[in-house]
């Protein structure tokens, strides 16, 4: 694994999130709480809505789209809808946010 | 099974218990027995526990019959009603009727109990009643045909409560009379008691707790008035006690059978004597002794086994107690009083007047009380049946089944959640599981469910739990009949939540999650956009609009569209615009590569098809060519759209296009409950089609003709004329007026003419036409929030965002590396 530090998580409101560029491209983080982040594909398997712009409550986001509603813990579509968004390894450290960048870079993602 | 036919049972009391004996037996042994029915009352097997809604008219006494005459001659029972038995003779093995002997094999005795009576002096007079059967209960009902009547319950028990309520009901003027310091205390707590007793009050009943009766005083017979012994005298019509049971013990004692409190009976509910069985409230197992029905069916259910001669074990279960009072919605379960070893946790809202509270002992729940909100009641009952560990779940516990494990989707994911084995119906002993292969079989109503499983048919209180097993069931194809919650967080309606903020003056979404008793926790994408609003519109100086708890076209200030890239659409005042203007646009539009330039139908241009990065600078470019956001994506006011008036047109009475301009630079930026449209037209041909928007004004020669409540969306309404004035302050204040107090009204997403329908345009014109004060006032109110909200967010998001609308990081060049 090769951590890479982003930002710092004041950069994301609560309950908000922002975007990463990259090679699998963009991953959402979302921040759920004072000092939790997770990250996910931003893509809705829907139709493709940017998921970091939907809203984010307990430990879901709300596809702006369509409302779909995705576990950030486990990436699965909530309730009737069926569909799977990428999860990715991510954790805070002294106010930063650290991300697995072997995941994120091209030459491993499937 | 009993092999032989013929053998002769003979059963002493038509009541709740053997009622259900008989049936069971009939059921697992049809041809054991011929069966002789003694019964007291004149009548046969009736639900005793229906008789408060008889009493209170919900009901009539047809309607709790439980078993016709159809039935006893189906099963061959011989009916002796209106007989009372008087003696049991063990050794020639018959029992002694008023009207003769009949010899038995078998015996049951279902006597019930009798009313306990005070032995206060005047107890005999005339008018001095129990509550306990038909003939009382239609003393009662009697007496509400009488004017002017008074009634003194005495007891503030489930009984006492239930009558007082009935009389109240049937217009009688009731006093209740409880000794204790608080109602029910037998299964309440002091708190609970003190919400009840608000919720009685409120009613219309005068509770008297800490209360001693000393005498009954009568005249000529009857009973006038009951005096207590600080000397308070009551009068009274009528004067029913309702203090306590004591078992039906004389025929099994006077037949010699070993009696305690009650007839003893073992685990087979068999007495002293062999042939001779018993259950109901007349006997006593293990020490205990009986009051509510659930246990009494399942000793039915022993007692029939055994006489078929099956192997049945009666167990003694924690019951679990409601009030059926509609309106008072309590719950009590288990032990709750204090100790040292104990551990209660108790929630409290105060403004919805709930009050719960869970008594634990080495981390199992053993006590419940609840009070104004009971939907967690048997979810509670079960945990305390079960005897299961509750620490893992210690801190949420209070918040009931769908708080567990966080987010809870739906208001029936409690019941969804219930396991098979969970009971639904206290009384008749009915599991979740039983109900759902009654579903499974084909019910597809409630009296199918009731048909088939007897759930919710006796005393009727878990009728919404059902409903919601068999809206968790059939999906779609069952409709729930209650009010329509905001979403799955909260059972509260928005018209409750709004009120609650008000009331309760909640200041946070925090304040409204905690104080309300959200489930979830911090809300859904449903309910956060509307608590939003409502905390902005109605504490507009001290809340802080949240953007995280807003749709993202609100959040980002432009429509998202189907591919994810934004439209932005500058204000135009009043439809008017400036070749600069147009200049700047045509401007942005090549600049930010915009693939779609287009006239609205709201008198302005859509710049479709810019990307989330460039947003900022394409608003600060607009923002320095002196535009603003146009707000085409918000809950808030939109256009106001005019015609060119006496500017040019040659009909034209009045200045609309200025109008216009004026409401608009008043109106924007303000948030409403759904989008809000305008528009004025200078004279009655309506060129700006005002005729079809939420406020819509006509020009004509004497003044302004402001109508309101109109739509040309999903439904097209015209407008309804909410008053005619002669100037044009009056038309701008009033249109204020009108969308403050639509504002502060209504339903989240509720557009302008869906909320006057609910509140009636009648409503409306006296606040804001007839009452001149009440108009000013909402107009200050409108004017103290556009302080705050009278503001361009595309500036504000240029100098405080514009970071967030770039990606946090690119890690594709860091990949490359
Ligand atoms: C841009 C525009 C169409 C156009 O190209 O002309 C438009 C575009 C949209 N309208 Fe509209 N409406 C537009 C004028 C209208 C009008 C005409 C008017 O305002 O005179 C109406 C009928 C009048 C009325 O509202 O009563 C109209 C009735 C609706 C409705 C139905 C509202 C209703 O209460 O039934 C919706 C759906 C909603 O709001 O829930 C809607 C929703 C939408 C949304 C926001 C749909 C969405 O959620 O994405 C569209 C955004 C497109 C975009 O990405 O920009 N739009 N929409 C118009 C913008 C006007 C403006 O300058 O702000
Ligand atoms: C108004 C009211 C509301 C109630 N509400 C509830 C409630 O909500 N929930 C709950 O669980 N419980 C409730 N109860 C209590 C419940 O009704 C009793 O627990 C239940 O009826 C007891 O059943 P039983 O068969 O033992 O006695 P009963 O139903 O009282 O039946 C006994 C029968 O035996 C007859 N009898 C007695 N002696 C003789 C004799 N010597 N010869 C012939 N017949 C005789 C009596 O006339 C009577 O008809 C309520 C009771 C009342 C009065
Ligand atoms: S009419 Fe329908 S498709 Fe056209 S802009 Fe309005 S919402 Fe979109
Ligand atoms: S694109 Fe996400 S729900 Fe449709």
């Amino acid at each position: 694994m090769s951590w890479i530090d982003v930002g710092s998580i004041d950069q994301i409101p609560v309950r908000g999130a922002r975007i990463l560029k990259t090679a699998v491209g963009c991953v959402a983080l979302f921040r759920t709480s004072e000092a939790e982040v997770f990250a996910t594909s931003d893509r809705c398997p829907h139709k493709g809505g940017p998921l970091s712009d939907g809203i984010v409550h307990g430990k879901s986001v709300t596809c702006p789209l369509h409302n779909w509603v995705f576990s950030l813990e486990t990436g699965e579509a909530q309730g009737a809808d069926e569909g799977q968004i990428a999860t990715y390894p991510v954790r805070v450290e002294n106010g930063r946010i650290i991300i697995d960048g072997t995941q994120l870079a091209k030459r491993t993602a499937a | 099974m009993v092999k032989d036919m013929g053998l002769k049972l003979v059963v002493i009391g038509a009541g709740m218990a053997s009622g259900r004996a008989l049936e069971q037996l009939f059921e697992t042994a049809p041809d054991a027995y011929d069966v002789t029915l003694f019964n007291a009352e004149p009548r046969g097997n009736y639900n005793r526990l229906m008789l408060s809604p008889v009493l209170s008219g919900e009901k009539t006494y047809e309607e709790i019959v439980t078993h016709d005459d159809a039935w006893y001659e189906e099963n061959n029972v011989t009916c002796r009603f209106g007989e009372k038995v008087l003696k049991i003779d063990r050794a020639r093995k018959v029992v002694v009727g008023e009207n003769g002997e009949v010899p038995y094999d078998k015996l049951v005795l279902g006597m019930g109990s009798n009313p306990f009576m005070i032995p206060l002096p005047g107890h005999d007079l005339e008018g001095v009643i129990a509550y306990r059967d038909l003939e009382d209960t239609n003393r009662m009902i009697d007496l509400g045909a009488k004017p002017g009547a008074k009634a003194v319950v005495i007891g503030g028990g489930l009984l006492g409560l239930e009558a007082a309520a009935g009389l109240k009901m049937r217009g009688v003027d009731v006093t209740v009379v409880h000794i204790m310091g608080h109602l029910m205390e037998r299964q309440l707590d002091e708190a609970a008691g003190y919400l009840l007793r608000k919720a009685l009050v409120d009613r219309g009943i005068t509770v008297m707790c800490s209360a001693n009766s000393k005498e009954i005083v009568g005249e000529d017979g009857h009973v006038k008035a009951l005096k207590l012994d600080d000397g308070t005298e009551l009068p009274c019509d009528l004067l029913v006690m309702a203090v306590g049971i004591r078992p039906s013990i004389a025929l099994g004692q006077d037949a010699g059978l070993a009696v305690g409190r009650g007839i003893h009976v073992d685990d087979q509910m068999v007495t002293s004597d062999a042939d001779i069985l018993a259950l109901g409230e007349c006997v006593e197992h293990d020490g205990a002794v009986f009051g509510l029905v659930a246990p009494l069916y399942d000793q039915a259910k022993v007692i029939a086994k055994t006489l078929a001669g099956e192997e049945a074990k009666f167990v003694n279960k924690e019951v679990s107690t409601k009030l059926k009072v509609t309106g008072c919605d309590l719950f009590s379960a288990g032990d709750f009083a204090d100790g040292d070893d104990r551990e209660d946790i108790v929630f409290r809202d105060p403004s919805r007047g709930v009050y719960k509270r869970l008594v634990l002992k080495d981390n199992v729940v053993i006590g419940a009380v609840m009070y104004g909100d009971t939907a967690d009641g048997n979810w509670f009952y079960n945990l305390i049946k079960d005897g299961e560990d509750v620490s893992e779940m210690r801190e949420t516990l209070i918040f009931g089944p769908a708080f567990q494990g966080g987010a809870a989707a739906d208001p029936l994911a409690a019941v969804a959640a219930l396991p098979a084995d969970a009971e639904i119906c206290g009384c008749n002993g009915v599991c979740k599981g039983q109900i759902v292969s009654a579903i499974e079989g084909g019910a597809t109503t409630l009296d199918d469910v009731r048909a088939q499983t007897k759930a919710s048919g006796s005393c009727g209180t878990c009728t919404g739990l059902v409903e919601q097993v068999l809206a968790v069931t059939l999906g779609d194809d069952f409709v729930l009949p209650t009010s329509k919650s905001v979403c799955g967080c909260t059972d509260l309606t928005h018209e409750d939540v709004r009120r609650l903020i008000k009331s309760q003056e909640l200041k946070s979404q925090p304040a409204v999650w905690q104080e309300l008793g959200w489930n979830t926790p911090n809300g859904c994408h449903v309910c956060r956009p509307a608590i939003n609003f409502y905390l902005l519109a109605d504490w507009p100086l001290e809340y802080k609009d949240d953007p995280q708890s807003r749709f993202v076209n609100e959040r980002n200030h432009a429509n998202i569209q189907k591919d994810g890239t934004f439209s932005v659409v500058p204000r135009m005042w009043g439809g008017i615009t400036t070749p600069d203007e147009l200049r700047a646009i045509a401007d942005a539009a090549d600049k930010y590569n915009v693939p779609t330039v287009k006239v609205t139908g709201g008198q302005r241009i859509d710049l479709l098809g810019v990307k989330k990065e460039d947003l900022p600078s394409m608003w600060y470019d607009l923002n320095q060519a002196g535009m603003v956001s146009g707000h085409a994506y918000s809950k808030g006011l939109r256009t106001v759209k005019t015609c060119v008036g006496t500017d040019h047109c040659r009909f034209g009475t009045q200045d609309s296009t200025g109008l216009g301009i004026k409401l608009e630079k008043m109106l924007w930026g303000s948030w409403t409950p759904h989008k809000v449209k305008l528009a004025v037209s200078g004279c009655p041909r309506n060129c700006a089609e005002a005729t079809c928007k939420d406020v819509g004004i006509i020009c004509v020669d004497s003044g302004y003709e402001v109508s309101v409540a109109g739509a040309a969306g999903m439904d097209v309404k015209e407008t309804e004329l909410l008053a005619k004035v002669a100037t044009e302050e009056e038309a701008i204040e009033l249109t204020a007026a009108f969308i403050q107090i639509y504002r502060e009204n209504a339903k989240y997403l509720d557009r302008g003419y869906k909320w006057v329908a609910k509140v009636g345009l009648d409503w409306v014109k006296e606040q804001v036409v007839d009452d001149l004060e009440q108009r000013k006032a909402l107009f200050e109110r409108f004017e103290l929030s556009q302080s705050i909200y009278r503001n361009d967010p595309w500036a504000e998001h240029v100098s405080e965002k514009a970071d967030s609308y770039q990606p946090l990081a690119n890690l594709t060049l860091e990949a490359a590396e």
